[in-house]
């Protein structure tokens, strides 16, 4: 197909964890009470980052072969 | 239910999802140029998408909401619709089935019912799965809006507009790709959006096994062995012994074989997933890799139910009670990302929880915009147009689909009972359906009025099944015994249910061989190659390594399926 769905996977998820990740370190500790202390904003936004960027990473390699350079790596 | 209050992150993060959703949609309207485009993706979507689309598209609402639900009210034996229902049904239409829906070139279930049988069969399974399509995207609509309602506060019209001006838009840009690539985006964000729930849940409870030493308590104070809640096969050698109120007879020919069956291997809702795909290797593989996550989703769908009946009888009233005093099990998954998630991941919890009935309605529109073109449409209202014209039609239908769901879904806010009454008709039409199948794909002798009156035998047997049966505790009508009298009575609707399926496919069955019998057969064996399986070459997986070949993979995912009986017995 003409759209490599991981593209835009590969970005919503990125911004996604960003957004939480960022808000999971400028707030307080009062929210956090319902899930058992833990700052769950900040563990699953990194999650959700690196697994946006596994795939951006996937698709730049993708595009790299096309162009006949299997080494380029982003 | 105590209202949700959300904070502008959860705001922002809806918001990035709609952006997202509807960008696809924007930037996959380009390579729309034919109706094949619009309907089945150019045949062009790598196995992989169309795996995750051919599960998504069933992730629906009845999914997230109701196997919580089934998981509260019934406990660990609801994983009997995976591991004995859905995954071996997806091994066997990967492996024995789908080289006769993609090596038919069918462009629709019906279609192929029209090359294997007939007109008239076709005829009838277009127009009962095209209304069909319809209720169910409203019926996912109303259930959607009505959560909202519920859980946020929000107006019923605006969630149904809102819901339905977004899956519009995206299905009328880029066709069935784009439901494609949406449902795949939603397949990931569901998981996403839902893991942390669980997690955060299972460590609350103390893990598994705090959690089985929490049912425990459930389960007796309901008056079953300890364990009832929490394993899947122990507690099925009679009906009265597990809450389901099912016997392992039922559950494995009802619900194993007949319902799942009948569900994955005829429904044009999830089959066209696979005829979107780029290779007959391709469509093959597409339900066996689809079984692989779907094996796991018991986590994911069914524990959260667990979780919050466990905590409900545990620490007192976290579900909120109906009318009649019983726990409401459908408001399991939101009471939990209330209770758990904090402003951030409840965004995203939400999130997840629209794009699963999302995801829903559009598998419904973009069967329902085919069958009703292809099959419906073409054949006899305007047949012989050029393709521009159908890929027009197409968008119409999509527009149609949309304002026939809405249409729907404020029908159910007034009638309650008709949505009832239809569900339970479209049971009976259902039901017959995999014996027609069967006997079409595997039996070159079934003829084209053997399949049609079959089938109409087989949905009359399931009706009067159900009018001369009740469930324990209900009275005569819409539940059963509307034929005056009553026959027996079974311990429980679901146990009801899967008998009903099990004497329609009997029926079915066996009227089809006999009318056959009796009838001549309307196609030659030369007309029935690509259709039926003992008059199509076979031997394509020879040039594949052992590991590379579909039934390999089916073997592996049936092993790992047993395995998970077996560790949850």
């Amino acid at each position: 197909m003409n759209l490599d769905l991981r593209l835009p996977m590969g970005l919503m998820f990125a911004i996604f964890g960003a957004m939480l990740t960022l808000y999971g370190l400028g707030s307080g500790d009062a929210i956090y009470a319902r899930s058992l202390g833990i700052n769950v904003n900040l563990w699953w936004g990194l999650v959700l980052l690196a697994f946006g960027l596994v795939m951006l990473a996937l698709v730049s390699r993708a595009r790299a072969k096309r162009r006949g350079r299997p080494d380029a790596v982003p | 239910m105590q209202q949700i209050r959300l904070g502008a992150i959860d705001y922002a993060i809806l918001i990035v999802y709609f952006a997202f959703v509807l960008g696809i949609g924007w930037t996959l309207r380009r390579y729309v140029r034919s109706s094949a485009d619009f309907f089945l993706s150019g045949r062009s979507i790598p196995t992989w998408i169309a795996g995750l689309a051919f599960l998504s598209a069933n992730l629906g609402a009845q999914e997230v909401i109701g196997m919580a639900a089934s998981g509260a009210k019934y406990g660990m034996m609801t994983s009997h619709f995976y591991w004995v229902g859905a995954i071996p049904a997806m091994v066997f239409v990967g492996i024995f089935m789908m080289p006769f829906y993609y090596g038919s070139r069918a462009r629709s279930v019906p279609e192929y019912l029209r090359l294997r049988f007939d007109e008239k069969t076709r005829g009838l399974n277009a127009i009962t799965f095209a209304v069909m399509t319809v209720f169910s995207s409203g019926i996912s609509m109303y259930a959607l809006a009505k959560l909202l309602e519920l859980v946020l506060g929000w107006s019923f019209h605006t969630s149904v507009v809102l819901s339905a001006v977004i899956v519009l838009v995206y299905i009328f840009l880029g066709g069935l790709t784009s439901a494609i690539y949406n449902e795949v985006l939603q397949f990931f964000l569901i998981v996403l959006g839902f893991l942390p729930l669980v997690l955060l849940g299972l460590k609350d409870v103390g893990g598994w096994a705090g959690l089985t030493a929490k049912l425990e308590t459930v389960a007796t104070s309901a008056g079953y062995s300890a364990g009832a809640w929490s394993d899947s096969w122990r507690h099925l050698g009679s009906a009265s012994a597990n809450p389901m109120g099912v016997e392992w007879f039922g559950m494995v020919m009802g619900l194993g074989f007949v319902l799942s069956f009948g569900y994955w291997c005829t429904d044009f809702l999830v089959i066209q997933r696979a005829m979107a795909a780029e290779s007959m290797l391709a469509a093959r593989r597409t339900p066996l890799l689809a079984a692989i996550p779907k094996m796991l989703f018991p986590a994911l769908v069914i524990v959260p139910g667990m979780i919050a009946i466990a905590l409900h009888s545990s620490r007192g009233g976290l579900l909120p009670l109906g009318s009649d005093g019983t726990p409401n099990y459908n408001l399991a998954v939101p009471v939990l990302l209330a209770h758990y998630l904090p402003s951030g991941l409840l965004g995203l919890g939400l999130t997840a929880l629209m794009a699963s009935f999302m995801s829903g309605m559009a598998g419904n529109v973009t069967a329902f915009n085919t069958v009703w073109t292809y099959d419906i449409y073409q054949s006899y209202i305007r047949p012989g147009q050029t393709d521009r014209h159908y890929l027009r039609m197409g968008h119409a239908a999509t527009v149609l689909g949309i304002v026939l769901s809405v249409a729907a879904a404020y029908a159910t806010t007034r009638f309650n009972n008709i949505m009832d009454m239809l569900q339970l008709v479209f049971a009976f039409v259902n039901a017959p359906l995999f014996a027609t199948f069967l006997l079409g794909m595997f039996w070159r002798r079934a003829t084209g009025h053997g399949a049609f009156f079959g089938l109409l035998i087989g949905t009359a047997a399931a009706a009067t099944h159900h009018g001369l049966v009740l469930p324990h505790g209900a009275t005569p009508g819409l539940k059963g015994g509307f034929l005056g009298t009553v026959l027996h009575t079974y311990p429980s609707e679901m146990a009801q249910n899967f008998w009903t399926a099990i004497f329609a496919w009997s029926a079915c069955f066996t009227a089809t061989i006999l009318i056959s019998l009796l009838t001549r057969r309307n196609k030659s064996d030369d007309e029935l190659r690509g259709l039926v399986y003992a008059v199509t070459p076979r031997g394509t997986d020879r040039e594949l390594a052992w590991y590379q070949r579909p039934a390999t993979l089916g073997g592996v995912v049936l092993g790992l399926t047993l395995l998970l009986n077996v560790i949850f017995w």
